[in-house]
This record gives structure tokens, C-alpha cells and sequence, in this order.
């Protein structure tokens, strides 16, 4: 470690390892650490990206690959099930990853493009002097040390605290966050071609439990529910539920939680001399809860910009707007339309989603694509859908659609 | 005011910290540091996915 660099990176999920390398890539002298001692572990995720944005950032490779996907079932309160299935040639449309090796083949890209890595070494303040972020302070085996950047990117994930110490106000109200538990479990006998989300306040209040496969008769099955409505019975106590009462023969091998934060866009995510990614920018989509593909979209944005304002030599938010706006442009946009869907489907009731599943029970779907999924709901269901209308406009007009879409 | 954390229970994924209105939690190493900008508010307590957390009125 030296005690200076150009951009230090805190935090080793997949959207520090991208802007770690984008920005080492660019030539940059780049930090980047992460205060668990195995980067990757343990997980808080269900491991499910889209394949053709994953494509953008990295060659999939076997070793982190454990099923191909080319479907999706919704289940809905009473049972009525809605298939979706890609019927292009090749067919798979996403991925579930094994993270823990996943991870450390992004951190090892980033080491491999000249990135220094630092593990078991935890960000504790940042060295902040004229309102312009300086650097941080760390501490790696007990021992605190002050080190001195251009620019750091926060990339600290959900817990992050980099924003704050920055002046961000990044806290997630209890109605905007997802509290999740999740078991691996094997002798799970699911079609491991397919990912299955149960719908319902009773299973799940204002969120789902899904089931994705993860090769070898194994699967991720997992339960979100909205902070709000935890309490009394806890993401932990429903899941067990569900498990003892829909598979009553799968057998637990690990165990997983964590919060993902559903709530839409925040207000800013620079300020003089930082940048705010992933996670920690609160860039996970409220709808799916999927985050790596934005986090990672989002580092490489942020790799790109630290260059360009390294090179011309100024790392004020003058130049780090141009980070602000073009993450909001595309990721932004999606994720504040699926805060739009989120907010209209955390209100229905059983019934309304048991007569959503119902209106669309005789179509056939040839794509995996959300957007599809909307449109054919919004078509059977005007009047319960009408809140959703603008979404349509705006994705057409874009030319954006859900993370989950094929090539 | 202030919480307290099973250690034995808590699975040290951080949910609670990302909620913390006041900044007064920390995740370190496997476990959750609580500090004086505690006000006792619950939220932490609210959001736990394995109900690892007591608040101390
Ligand atoms: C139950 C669950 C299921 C999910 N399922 C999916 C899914 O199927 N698909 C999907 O795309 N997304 C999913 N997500 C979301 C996804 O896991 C995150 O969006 C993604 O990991 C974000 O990546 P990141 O790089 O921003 O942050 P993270 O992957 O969280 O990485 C942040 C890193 O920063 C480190 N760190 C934090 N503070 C410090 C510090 N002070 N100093 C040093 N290091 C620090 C952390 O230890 C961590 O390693 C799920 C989340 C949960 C909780
Ligand atoms: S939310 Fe609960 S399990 Fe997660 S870190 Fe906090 S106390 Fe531990
Ligand atoms: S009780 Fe409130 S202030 Fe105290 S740690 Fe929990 S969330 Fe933070």
C-alpha cells in the first residue's frame, strides 16, 4: 500500500471490481479494498443476471456459471401459473452465478489490470479538506492508516457508509427495503431451466419467494418482504413456512440474507472528489431486486469519468456530473420505472393478483421480457393497471427494457 | 436508549446498518458495532431478517 493513489475503490462486489478495472485499464494507479478477508463471501443474493448484459462486462465462464435459464413462471395466490420462455434458437436468456467464485473473478480482473487489492482492510472515515474528498482512512489488521486519492469511488454496497461520510443522505426507510432470507438447498426437483416467483401477502407481504436453480438438482429459494410489513413473522420464520408447506424434501445447505434497497432513485451520488456505485448509490431495481448487472454498468461508468476527470484536472463535481447524468439516462431510467411498478403491484391484494395471473393464463409467451409481461397485464387490466400507463410511453420512447431482456 | 445484537443469531449481512437513520451502526468484521448516535428508534430492529436485534427503552 502507498500512500497515495489516483482513485481509490471501497468495497470488492462486482461494482467496485468493474470501476477498478475500467479505471486501471485507463491507466490509472488504483486502490482497491474490501474489509472482508474472502471477497464474495458470504453472499447476500439469488445470483440471477440477464445473459447479454453480463456479456458486456465479462466472458461467462463455467467455473461461475451453475444454471442456464430460459424461463420464468409467476405462481400466483391461489395457483394460477403464468409461463414465460424464450423460444429463440439457443433459448437461455440468464444465468444463476456461484457469486463466491464469481466476485473474485471480477476482483481478479481488476488485479490483473494493474489494480492493487486489499482484503480484510476496512474504510473508517474519508480525508475530506476544502468540501472536496481527499482520500480515506483504513484500517487493515488492526492498525488505521491514511491514504490520500484523487478520487474514491464508494461501492461499499448496501451497507454503505461512504456516501454518508460524504454528506449523501443514503439511509433506506424500512418501506423501501426488501429483507430477505434465503436457503441453497438441494433435492430441490425443480425444472432447472426455469425460475419460479410465488405471489402473495400471505407467503410473502409486499414481495415474492423465488426458487432459481443452481444446477445439480440444487436452487436458491429465497423470500423478500418490505421492511414495513416484517415484524411479527420475519423473513426467516415465512420462508420456513413456505419450505416446510411447498418443499417438504429439500434439504438446507446454507443459509443467506441481507436488505436490497427498493427505493427508486436517489438525489445525488457525488460530491468534489467522489462517486457512488452500486449498491451504494442505491442502484438495485425495485421490481426484481436485481442489482450486479446495474452495479456493474455503473462501475464502468464511474471507471470511465474518474479517467477523463484525472486527465484534465478537475475532480470536482463539475466533471463528475457527467457520471451523475449518464448513469440516470439508463440505469436511472429503468429503475425509476420499475419503482412505478413496484409501488402499483405492493398495493394489490390477493385477488387482484389472482385475477392478474388469471387474465393472461391463455397467452402463450415467447420472451422472458418484463416489459412483455406489463404490457399484456396492462392490456387485460386497464383499470387496475392505469397508474402504469406513462411507463410504456417512456420505454418506447427510450428504447429500454428490463435488465431480464434477451439479445 | 440503545439496541442490542445477538451475535448469535445476527448472520452479519448489514441491513440493519443501510437503515440506521442516524449512522450509529457498523458491520466489522462478523459483527454489528453500535455506537452513541443511537436514539433507540427501532427501525434496525424492524428490518433484521433473523430478529437479531432487542431495543432497550
Ligand atoms: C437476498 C438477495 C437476493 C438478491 N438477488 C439478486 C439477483 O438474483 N440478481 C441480482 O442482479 N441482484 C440480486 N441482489 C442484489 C445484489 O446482490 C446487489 O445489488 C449487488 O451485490 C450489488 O453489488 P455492489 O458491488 O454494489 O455491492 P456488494 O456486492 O454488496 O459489494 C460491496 C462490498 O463492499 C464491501 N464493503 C462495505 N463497506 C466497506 C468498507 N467500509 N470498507 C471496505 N469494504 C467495504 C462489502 O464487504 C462488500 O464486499 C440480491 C440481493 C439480496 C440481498
Ligand atoms: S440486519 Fe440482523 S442479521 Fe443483518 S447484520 Fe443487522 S443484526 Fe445482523
Ligand atoms: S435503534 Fe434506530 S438509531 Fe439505534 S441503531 Fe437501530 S436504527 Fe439506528
Amino acid at each position: 500500500m502507498k500512500d497515495h493513489y489516483d482513485v481509490i475503490v471501497v468495497g470488492a462486489g462486482p461494482g467496485g471490481s468493474i470501476a477498478a478495472k475500467t479505471a486501471a485499464k485507463e491507466g490509472l494507479d488504483v486502490l482497491m479494498i474490501e474489509k472482508r478477508q474472502e471477497i464474495g463471501d458470504p453472499i447476500r443474493c439469488a445470483e440471477g443476471v440477464g445473459k447479454f448484459h453480463l456479456k458486456q462486462h465479462i466472458e461467462p465462464d463455467p467455473r461461475w456459471i451453475c444454471a442456464d435459464v430460459k424461463g420464468s413462471c409467476i405462481i400466483s395466490p391461489d395457483g394460477t401459473k403464468v409461463k414465460m420462455a424464450e423460444e429463440m434458437s439457443g433459448g437461455e436468456v440468464g444465468y444463476v452465478l456461484e457469486r463466491k467464485i464469481f466476485d473474485r473473478a471480477l476482483a481478479n480482473e481488476s488485479a490483473l489490470a494493474g489494480a492493487e487489492v486489499m482484503v480484510k482492510t476496512r474504510a473508517t472515515d474519508l480525508i475530506i479538506e476544502n468540501d472536496t474528498v481527499c482520500g480515506i482512512k483504513l484500517m487493515h489488521l488492526g492498525k488505521m492508516h491514511e491514504v490520500r486519492s484523487k478520487i474514491v469511488i464508494g461501492a461499499d454496497g448496501m451497507e454503505s457508509k461512504v456516501g454518508r461520510w460524504a454528506g449523501i443522505e443514503t439511509a433506506v426507510k424500512p418501506s423501501d427495503m426488501e429483507t430477505c432470507a434465503q436457503y441453497l438447498v438441494s433435492n430441490a426437483n425443480i425444472d432447472q431451466e426455469f425460475c419460479y416467483f410465488y405471489l402473495g401477502n400471505e407467503i410473502a407481504p409486499a414481495g415474492y419467494v423465488w426458487m432459481f436453480p443452481k444446477g445439480g438438482n440444487k436452487a436458491n429459494v429465497g423470500i423478500g418482504i418490505l421492511g414495513s410489513k416484517s415484524g411479527e413473522d420475519r423473513p426467516i420464520d415465512l420462508l420456513n413456512a413456505f419450505m416446510e408447506k411447498n418443499m417438504p424434501d429439500a434439504k438446507i445447505i446454507e443459509m443467506v440474507i441481507g436488505g436490497v434497497p427498493v427505493c427508486g432513485t436517489i438525489d445525488r451520488t457525488i460530491a468534489n472528489g467522489l462517486m457512488l456505485v452500486g449498491d451504494a448509490a442505491r442502484q438495485s431495481d425495485p421490481i426484481t431486486g436485481g442489482g450486479i448487472i446495474n452495479a456493474m454498468d455503473a462501475g464502468k461508468i464511474a471507471g470511465e469519468i474518474a479517467a477523463k476527470a484525472i486527465r484534465n484536472g478537475d475532480c470536482s463535481t463539475d466533471t463528475l456530473q457527467e457520471y451523475e447524468e449518464l448513469w440516470r439516462k439508463t440505469i436511472g431510467k429503468e429503475i425509476n420505472n420499475s419503482l412505478i411498478v413496484k409501488e402499483t403491484f405492493v398495493k394489490f391484494t390477493d385477488e387482484d393478483l389472482n385475477s392478474l395471473a388469471y387474465s393472461l393464463k391463455d397467452i402463450n409467451f415467447t420472451s422472458m421480457s418484463l416489459l412483455d409481461l406489463l404490457k399484456a397485464l396492462f392490456k387485460a387490466n386497464k383499470k387496475l393497471l392505469w397508474d402504469l400507463r406513462g411507463i410504456f410511453k417512456d420505454f418506447i420512447k427510450n428504447d429500454v427494457d428490463f435488465k431480464y431482456k434477451a439479445e | 436508549m440503545s439496541i442490542s445484537v445477538n451475535k448469535y443469531i445476527c448472520g452479519y449481512c448489514g441491513a440493519c446498518v443501510g437503515v440506521c437513520p442516524t449512522g450509529a451502526l457498523e458491520l466489522v468484521e462478523t459483527w454489528i458495532e453500535v455506537d452513541n448516535k443511537c436514539t433507540g428508534c427501532g427501525i434496525c430492529q424492524k428490518i433484521c431478517p433473523l430478529g437479531a436485534i432487542e431495543v432497550n427503552r
